[in-house]
């Protein structure tokens, strides 16, 4: 078994100028660490990978899968680890910054999107079963520059401060008018209570879901 | 996390032979308990095979009663009208765990297997039988302020965590597997097991084995229920102790009585006994303190949970007072 990485054929063989050795030396040092690494952990297919020496992208021997879904309205057609998670894809691959990472455990609500309408914390939901959802994520609520009325009943009320937990809360929120569940204030604090916000700012919170539910009535 | 593989299942069967195919594959319902878990490094699965295509999502009503597919989700129980009317008890139960978020994505199956939230069990640095057998328990001389008063061993104290397990137990439902020798039933009591000398099995079911339904008999307790749980905080915590009571009554006696109890054992722990002094008795504080008394018998608690022994029975007490009013 070799660790030695191999030429990349996409690539010339000269590094352009200005990059130069180091820069090379420094993708050959990452090409075998990452292959090493994923050794220890041991799969069958990084091990299959090493010993055929395909040492160019291991990431690759785990087979991307193929995800379509909808974004906001918008279509997209992605590759994906199985292990990436839709907040992760969000994020990182379509730039849907808007959604939070906050624990990454489900611990909080600052990853809450809706899928087919229902909202779920992006975090722990893997981006392969959204295969065909409908997803929807804070940058989608706003109909161009008319803000939704969740939006705007935040911004009056004050209903943040840092901010960070704020797409989060916002979705669930929308959500919660949905589902019903805004009867009283101990009702929507309970129904509310998968969104965590370390500033404290729950009371407008509370009151900005008022506003939005008594003028839709 | 580590990488691992994938494969959509879309029937039972092949779902079955792909989790037998390899030592390290799991079955991927609603991810809330298995991601979690392996964003931690306490499972590292070679293969997830994802259940969720299969047909296990419908809530029907049966010759005797209900049934709940395996994918259902727990909102979707929670909330289905059938639910409600029969089973009201359930619903309260379900309703109690996790957040709304989380409860869109978690379902029947996954609720069921889900696995403790012991620290030592989260934490790969620490002993801990469960995960890492012959390890060691970390809790039973360490922090056990979350742990049983019920059934443990020397091997593990840790409790079940689930809400859903404790109104599953008390309404006498039946697990359907299918495997690969074919199909069974559990019924919901012998569905999670104690620790014993291998706490590393939370429950009966073999490897390989799908839950593909939940039945609940015919609704027998629909009008006079309660489900007490009690946790650090109002919210989206798990419980350091609840109880599901749930009472027949003719005018001012009871003629029946269920009663389980979660955070306190490794599977949801019936009452029996309790439920059995009950029977025939008029409700009252009197009445609540003896069975609570009752149920409270051969209790254990550790270091840091000498607190349960007596928060327990004054669940009881309460939650027994919720449901006769
Ligand atoms: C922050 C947080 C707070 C929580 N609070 C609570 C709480 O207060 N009360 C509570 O009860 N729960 C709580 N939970 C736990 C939650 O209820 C469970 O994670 C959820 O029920 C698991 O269901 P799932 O479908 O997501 O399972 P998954 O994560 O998909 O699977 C869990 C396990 O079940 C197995 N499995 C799934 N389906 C089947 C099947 N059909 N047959 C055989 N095996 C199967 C999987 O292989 C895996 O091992 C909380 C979770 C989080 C993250
Ligand atoms: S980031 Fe998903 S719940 Fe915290
Ligand atoms: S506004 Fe700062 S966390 Fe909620």
């Amino acid at each position: 078994m070799s660790t030695k990485p191999g030429k990349d054929p996409e690539k010339p063989e000269k590094e352009p100028a200005g990059e130069g050795l180091l820069s090379g030396t420094r993708r050959d040092f990452l090409k075998q660490s990452s292959l090493l690494s994923a050794i220890a952990f041991a799969p069958a297919t990084v091990v299959k990978a090493a010993e055929n020496q395909w040492p160019e992208k291991v990431a690759d021997a785990f087979e991307k899968v193929d995800v379509h879904l909808e974004v906001n309205g918008t279509k997209y057609n992605v590759q994906v680890e199985p292990r990436t998670t839709l907040l992760d894809l969000l994020r990182e691959q379509l730039n849907f910054t808007g959604t939070k990472k906050g624990c990454d455990r489900g611990q909080c609500g600052a990853c809450t999107v809706h899928v087919n309408g229902v909202r779920i914390n992006s975090c722990l939901s893997l981006a392969v079963t959204n295969e065909g959802k409908k997803i929807t994520t804070i940058e989608g609520l706003a109909n161009g520059d008319q803000l939704h009325p969740m939006q705007e009943a935040f911004i009056k009320h004050d209903g943040f401060q840092c901010g960070y937990c704020t797409s989060g809360q916002i979705m669930s929120a929308v959500a919660l008018v949905k589902e019903g569940r805004t009867q009283s204030r101990e009702q929507i604090s309970e129904f509310m209570s998968g969104n965590i916000c370390r500033c404290g700012a729950y009371s407008r919170i509370v009151k900005a879901i008022q506003e939005v539910k008594t003028n839709q009535s | 996390m580590n990488p691992f593989q994938y494969t959509r299942s879309l029937a039972a069967a092949g779902a079955i032979q792909s989790v037998l195919k390899e030592p390290h594959a799991h079955f991927l319902a609603g991810g809330t308990n298995l991601i979690d878990l392996i964003k931690m490094g306490v499972v590292t699965p070679e293969r997830l095979v994802d259940i969720n295509p299969l047909p296990l999502k419908g809530i029907e009503k049966t010759a005797t009663g209900l049934r709940l597919g395996a994918l259902a989700t727990n909102s979707e129980v929670a909330d289905h009208p059938l639910v409600l009317q029969g089973y009201p008890l359930l619903s309260l139960a379900i309703n109690a765990g996790a957040s709304p978020q989380l409860r869109n994505m978690a379902t029947v199956g996954g609720n069921m297997m889900q696995r403790t939230r012991c620290n030592y069990f989260f934490d790969t640095a620490m002993p801990c039988n469960k995960r890492s057998p012959g390890s060691g328990c970390g809790a039973l001389e360490g922090i056990n302020r979350m742990h049983a008063i019920f059934g443990a061993s020397p091997a593990c104290i840790a409790v079940n965590p689930s809400d859903m397990n404790v109104a599953m137990v008390a309404l006498d439902a039946v697990v359907h597997v299918k495997g690969p020798k074919g199909e069974r039933k559990i019924p919901f009591a012998d569905f999670h097991r104690l620790p014993g000398d291998h706490p590393e099995k939370d429950n009966t079911l073999e490897r390989g084995e799908l839950i593909m339904a939940v039945d609940l008999p015919a609704p027998a307790f629909s009008q006079h229920v309660a489900y007490l749980k009690i946790r650090d905080r109002t919210s989206y915590a798990f419980a350091l102790v609840s109880v599901a009571a749930a009472l027949k009554m003719d005018g001012n006696m009871i003629t029946d009585a269920r009663l389980a109890m979660g955070g306190v054992a490794h599977k949801p722990w019936r009452l029996h006994a309790a439920e059995t002094f009950l029977k025939g008795k008029t409700p009252g504080d009197d009445t609540f303190k003896q069975a609570a008394q009752i149920a409270m018998q051969g209790a254990k608690a550790y270091r840091y949970n000498q607190f349960k022994l007596t928060m327990a029975p004054n669940a009881i007490l309460q939650a027994l007072k919720t449901a006769s009013a």
